[in-house]
């Protein structure tokens, strides 16, 4: 549905044209769309209803433009009101002035506090800090002993302790040992790893209020499963109201839900997302980025995320030297367009960089056929360049019929589709000299840049 | 085989079966019945506006818009007309549609070879309450008399082999296991194999939490699917997606990716004593036909109950 939201804005702004302003009535239809949108992507609908009132205020009155068609318009609004919501920027631990530092972990079962306990602890581990974790789940079977495996397998500071009876008190009792163990080892942070509770079991919310009370976190994080529907607001708002949280923590964003509940999360507890989990292994933690997740709410893509991606892959120098090259000249041989191919396969596969790109616009056909990218295709295009001997890779021009026939031989492939990407480079050398020119630079200015 | 247990499970604690649906679903059942008082005030004659804002209603209960929008058009026609006199009739149409399409799914009768196991497979996404409902089937089994054996082949997340093993020792339950990291294919052949020698009646495997969007470890289900049968024909006889009743819309994304790698057969819904609606399983039905078999609402060995369409409809509108 989230797919072609921006065609169906299109469609509804169609009858727009010619129209000097946005009226109520002239973009109820969009309206409409944008509140399915949000729906779909499990926005709560009483912020759903929210939102769309306030985006109906922005956007009435306005002049349509010239340059944004009337549906970008509109979509520009919804992605700046919904970046608002989120908060603009990327929240930051606490950190008490006097060490320990105590962060809370609480959340519903199973929305990953355990993982993400671990997550945390290595993200720490990494800046700098030392962390010490520890399990107050006395109820859930082999809670404390998965804590224990984590911490193991990040090699962080676990406080284990005894169980005895499984009750309030053993759950204070731990926590108390914990941070005169964090204390007593010059542990900076620590890590409070709770059992999961629903929000309205009234006798483990005192409990947490009691641990609150007891260790004065400076942090108190809820931990939410991305995939949550509609209900997100009420377990969000009475964690809230009982222990009063300081931030979220969004995990299996690594899946392909849509992540609206973080909209819901923060309109009702106004506390920021302060992370996401992304991934199984426990360096698949980050910072949120509210820009980020709103492109995804509206199905349109995380380029920012794809940039960041590509600026940690990729080697920065050799991008730079790569640039020079192809630009100022007939510099670009067959052996840089190699080193660009193994640049690109570090990023990860073509799908999961062609996931992040939008789903509207120009890239609207390329995420279908994420589906059937063929991998083995650069790896044949590689094999064809290895093929070449180091005097071929410098001077494409020197490849003669024989030479083809040894190189597709040696690589495993056909005379073709040498052929065919000898031809490529030749294009696409063609491109970089014109770009290098300074009357491409002006052009490039006056285009208009589609999707967005 | 897990239609006769419905059966017989409901004739041994009717009363504390009703009871506890009820309780469970009471919640959804106020606010949802709060909410049609809201919109068909008094008097208030019953016509589109009103059904308009049903669709809020229905939508907040995680039904989704598709399903939400067939139950409405239904209505609609039937609100454009007058048909529709008062709420309590209005109630008993929306009962009605939700009904047909949560009862609409064929139970697929389980070919079991004599002198063969049961095998039950049980899979979904992370967190999403695999384990702790495995524990709760095996004492369900149990207490029918039944003899069961558990394999523990989520053998990638910290600690689910000793949670399961918890589960075990709490039911009187054997646990086949192997090491942290160990193959889950190798481990569920281990586990068909001293079932089959044994004669037990039931094996229910529990497998790794996994995002239904990791291709590698969906091929990894098949591939336990295809050793499944290897060994015994016909296995798994029943494989159960566990979902979270507070999954939104996403859940349907679950069930279609699940039932394309692993063959779903049918839905535990787990969680649904606090105050998530689960609805996103009618839109499950409506689109997949799979039926909801079980429903989670505790903690307890014996929080599992049998899911009946008609309780489950009738105690979210009494």
């Amino acid at each position: 549905m989230f797919e072609n939201l921006h065609e169906k804005l299109q469609r509804a702004f169609k009858s727009l044209r010619g129209q000097a302003v946005l009226t109520e009535e002239n973009i109820a239809e969009a309206m409409k769309q944008i509140r399915l949108a949000l729906l779909e992507a499990d926005v709560n609908f009483k912020v759903v209803k929210d939102l769309i009132d306030r985006i109906q205020a922005k956007a009435v009155g306005q002049e349509v433009l010239t340059a944004l068609s009337p549906g970008e318009q509109v979509i520009k609004i919804v992605r700046d009101e919904l970046v608002i919501t989120l908060g603009q920027d990327t929240a930051k631990l606490k950190f008490a002035s006097q060490p320990p530092t105590v962060v809370l972990m609480a959340g519903l079962q199973g929305s990953g506090k355990t993982t993400t306990s671990g997550k945390l602890a290595n993200w720490l581990k990494n800046g700098g800090h030392r962390p010490l974790l520890v399990s107050v789940d006395v109820y859930r079977p082999a809670a404390r002993e998965q804590l224990k495996v984590v911490a193991n397998a990040i090699k962080a500071n676990i406080y284990e302790g005894t169980v005895g009876e499984a009750n309030t008190a053993t759950v204070e009792r731990l926590a108390k040992e914990a941070r005169r163990e964090a204390i007593n080892s010059g542990c900076d942070v620590l890590i409070v790893d709770t059992a999961g509770r629903l929000h309205i079991d009234e006798q483990l919310m005192d409990e947490m209020q009691s641990l609150k009370k007891l260790l004065n976190p400076q942090e108190i994080l809820f931990v939410a499963d991305a995939m949550t529907g509609q209900d997100a607001v009420n377990s969000a708002d009475e964690f809230h109201k009982k222990l009063t949280l300081t931030g979220v923590v969004l995990t299996k964003m690594d899946g392909d839900a849509r992540g609206g509940a973080a909209l819901s999360i923060r309109q009702v507890t106004g506390q920021p997302i302060k992370f996401i989990g992304v991934g199984e292994k426990y360096d698949a933690l980050e910072p949120f980025h509210p820009d980020r997740i709103v492109g995804r709410i509206l199905g349109m893509g995380d380029i920012l995320s794809l940039i960041e991606k590509a600026e940690s892959q990729i080697d920065k120098k050799k991008a730079q030297e790569l640039a020079n090259k192809a630009l100022t000249g007939d510099g670009f041989s067959l052996e840089d367009f190699r080193d660009q191919l193994r640049q690109v396969r570090k990023m990860g596969s073509l799908q999961s960089i062609i996931g992040m790109l939008p789903s509207v616009g120009a890239f609207q056909g390329l995420q279908k056929a994420a589906d059937k990218v063929d991998e083995s295709q650069i790896n044949r295009v590689e094999a064809i360049i290895n093929s070449m001997t180091g005097y071929e890779r410098n001077h494409h021009e020197s490849i003669n019929g024989s030479r083809r026939k040894r190189i597709a031989r040696g690589s495993g492939t056909t005379v073709q589709e040498v052929n065919n990407l000898l031809r490529q480079y030749a294009q696409m050398r063609k491109m970089f000299k014109q770009m290098g020119k300074p009357s491409f630079a002006r052009r490039m200015a006056g285009m208009k840049f589609p999707g967005m | 085989m897990i239609q006769t247990l419905f059966g017989s499970l409901d004739e041994e604690k009717k009363p504390s079966f009703v009871e506890l649906m009820k309780e469970a679903v009471s919640r959804t059942r106020e606010s949802l019945s709060e909410r049609l008082e809201d919109v068909v005030s008094i008097g208030k004659e019953i016509d589109r506006s009103t059904l308009d804002d049903l669709e809020a209603i229905l939508i907040s209960a995680d039904l989704g818009m598709a399903t939400t929008e067939e139950v409405l058009q239904k209505l609609r026609h039937k609100a454009d007309r007058k048909q529709i006199r008062d709420i309590s009739e209005l109630k008993k149409l929306i009962k009605a549609e939700l009904f047909a399409i949560l009862t609409t799914t064929g139970s697929r009768p389980i070919t079991k070879v004599n002198g063969t196991p049961e095998v039950i497979m049980v899979v979904g996404v992370n967190g999403a309450g695999k384990t702790t409902s495995i524990g709760k089937l095996a004492q369900t089994f149990r207490s029918q008399g039944k003899t069961v054996l558990l394999c523990a082949a989520d053998t990638f997340r910290a600690a689910a082999i000793e949670q399961l093993e918890i589960w075990g020792q709490r039911t009187g339950t054997e646990v086949i296991k192997t090491k942290p990291g160990g193959d889950p294919s190798a481990v569920l052949f281990d586990a068909l194999q001293s079932a089959t020698a044994r004669g037990t009646d039931y094996v229910i495997v529990d497998t790794a939490g996994r995002l239904h969007t990791k291709q590698n470890l969906m091929l990894e289900l098949e591939k336990m699917k295809r050793t499944a049968q290897r060994i015994v024909p016909g296995a798994p006889h029943e494989t159960l997606l566990v979902m979270d009743a507070t999954t939104g819309q996403n859940g349907l994304q679950q069930a279609r990716q699940f039932t394309q790698s692993a063959g779903v057969t049918g839905i535990v819904l787990t969680k649904l004593d606090g105050t998530a609606k689960g609805g996103v399983v009618v839109a499950i039905t409506r689109e997949l036909g799979l039926p909801v078999r079980f429903v989670g609402v505790g903690e307890k060995v014996g929080d599992l109950l049998p899911f009946d369409a008609h309780d489950f409809v009738e105690s979210l509108f009494n």
